[in-house]
């Protein structure tokens, strides 16, 4: 990783879309930053005015614990002015467009749009109708940008380096996108990485990324470093992906006694919330041998502070 | 970490200080520091990215070599406390702070490496003070070369450089640059000063 020119490294994206087609180079200087805002969090007063002055709403379309107040407290701890925006109790219920509430909040003169939505691609939608910055906190099936870029993140701090670093994503890849993320950002970094699940879970596209695919999840673990597991969508269960959770657990939970056949150090990631006993038994994930899942929830609010920050840079002449 | 742009090669007008006048000059420093503060006692030393933490480094080794006495350095990167953030186009890259210590009750230190419009002071107080309540801040700096913005005043000054505002100062340190040395050079055509405050 080269620091040359550290002054002139300049991020010159306005929005954060995606991971796909987002450099190395832009990656790393993402995940520095991030490390220079993570020393904040540790402060006695831990809030800087970087964002002073700046507005930034958080429209969130789809529920969210972690990534809302995530977000939330990366704003706050910069110092911008928050306003939070959840589908149920505005006007969305009373049927309004993503585009007037997109118009309607451009007319209140904000920064910038922290969007998640069950729909792929609306925030590359709301990028049409809003002239401040966008960032995607989640859209459908397809991106979650800063997912990735924190589990990057929380995995540079384990290995130092993420180029060759074999990583296994277990579960839900089809409907995951925490997975797609961390595909395009992983492989970017030179990582490898490798997907485990059942066959009815594992996108079409899989074959184009040429990834490593495992239907055996022994397998997948004596091959990685690292398993980023990924939840089961329980709200998907209807459609027959798998027959019972049961059998999914017994096909492809992650327990203790797998992780001790394999019998190397290995690293566990889950971009949380857990369906503990269901991917990943309950006292792994709270085992500090192998989880860092609790590192990836701090370090997700550096790294959105390192994204506000980066992205705010443009002043609108 | 080395070089960047803006410290190419520009036109120099005059060496003002030399390797040796510099190694005096942070040594009459870290004496000054002693007689104000009677000792090392309760002192640290914090340091402002990038060359204030080599002028900080130097003056922790003169005490050092004069009190037998480590006194603990902070340092401190001013990016996020910047007050020209609304008028620049890209971010200037945040760089890690690390400052291992309580300040709370401390006489702290803080050193650069050219005190100019005071802009990079005020900043740095600013934060200084989200990691505690210090006794008091003091203010060291190898050069003032003047042209203050803000009502901002050091306390140990290596020397006064008096400058018109197309010349600059440019410290050099060795543990970056090739040599050890202050320079007045001319400030290149055009520039916006952009990431000089």
């Amino acid at each position: 990783m080269t620091k040359n020119k550290i002054s002139d490294r300049i991020f010159k994206r306005k929005h954060l879309l995606g991971l796909d087609g987002v450099s190395a180079e832009e990656i790393n200087l993402i995940l520095e930053t991030a490390e220079s805002f993570k020393e904040v969090l540790d402060r006695p007063i831990p809030k800087v005015p970087t964002l002073r002055g700046k507005t930034i709403v958080n429209l969130f379309y789809e529920a969210s614990t972690r990534t809302r107040i995530s977000f939330e407290l990366a704003e706050k701890r910069l110092s911008a002015d928050t306003i939070n925006f959840s589908a149920n109790t505005s006007s969305v219920k009373k049927g309004e467009s993503l585009r007037d509430t997109a118009q309607n909040i451009e007319a209140m003169k904000v920064d910038m749009v922290v969007i998640r939505h069950a729909a792929a691609g609306a925030p590359h939608f709301l990028t049409h109708w809003i002239k401040g910055s966008v960032i995607n906190a989640g859209d459908g099936c397809h991106e979650h940008p800063t997912q990735a870029l924190l589990d990057m993140m929380t995995l540079r701090e384990v290995y130092n380096e993420l180029k060759n670093l074999r990583v296994a994503i277990v579960g839900d890849i089809l409907h995951s996108r925490v997975a797609r993320s961390n595909i395009f950002g992983l492989t970017t970094m030179g990582a490898d990485v490798a997907l485990c699940g059942p066959a009815t879970l594992i996108p079409v596209e899989a074959e184009k990324w040429k990834l490593k695919i495992f239907h055996n999840v022994d397998q997948a673990i004596s091959w990685a470093d690292v398993l980023m597991v990924l939840r089961i969508q329980l709200e998907r269960q209807s459609q027959n992906f798998f027959p019972t959770l049961r059998e999914y657990h017994n096909f492809f939970g992650i327990t203790r006694e797998r992780l001790e056949k394999a019998g190397k150090k290995i690293t566990i990631m889950h971009p949380g919330p857990i369906n503990r006993g269901i991917e990943l038994d309950s006292d792994l994930a709270d085992d500090p041998e192998f989880s860092v899942i609790l590192n990836q929830v701090t370090n997700g609010v550096a790294v959105r502070m390192a994204i506000l920050y980066l992205l705010s840079g443009e002043v609108e002449k | 970490m080395p070089k960047n742009e803006k410290e190419m090669p520009r036109k120099v007008k005059a060496k003002i200080i030399d390797e040796v006048g510099l190694k005096r000059t942070t040594t009459r420093l870290a004496h000054e520091i002693l007689e104000r503060n009677r000792g090392a006692d309760n002192l640290v030393i914090v340091g402002i990215r990038t060359r204030g933490v080599f002028v900080a480094e130097r003056i922790i080794e003169e005490i050092k070599q004069i009190e037998e006495k480590n006194i603990p350095l902070g340092i401190l990167d001013i990016t996020m406390y910047r007050d020209d953030f609304r008028q620049r186009l890209t971010q200037p890259v945040v760089q890690q702070t690390d400052i291992p210590f309580d300040l709370d009750e401390k006489s702290v230190v803080l050193v650069d490496d050219v005190l100019y419009t005071g802009r990079t002071t005020r900043a740095a107080l600013e934060a200084l003070m989200s990691f505690g309540r210090p006794e008091r801040i003091q203010l060291a700096v190898l050069v003032d070369r003047g042209h203050r913005q803000l009502p901002i005043k050091p306390d140990y000054v290596g020397k006064n450089i008096p400058t018109s505002i197309g010349e600059e100062v440019q410290v050099k340190m060795r543990e970056i640059d090739d040599e050890d040395c202050v320079l007045l050079v001319e400030s290149p055509v055009g520039t916006n000063n952009e990431f000089n405050i």
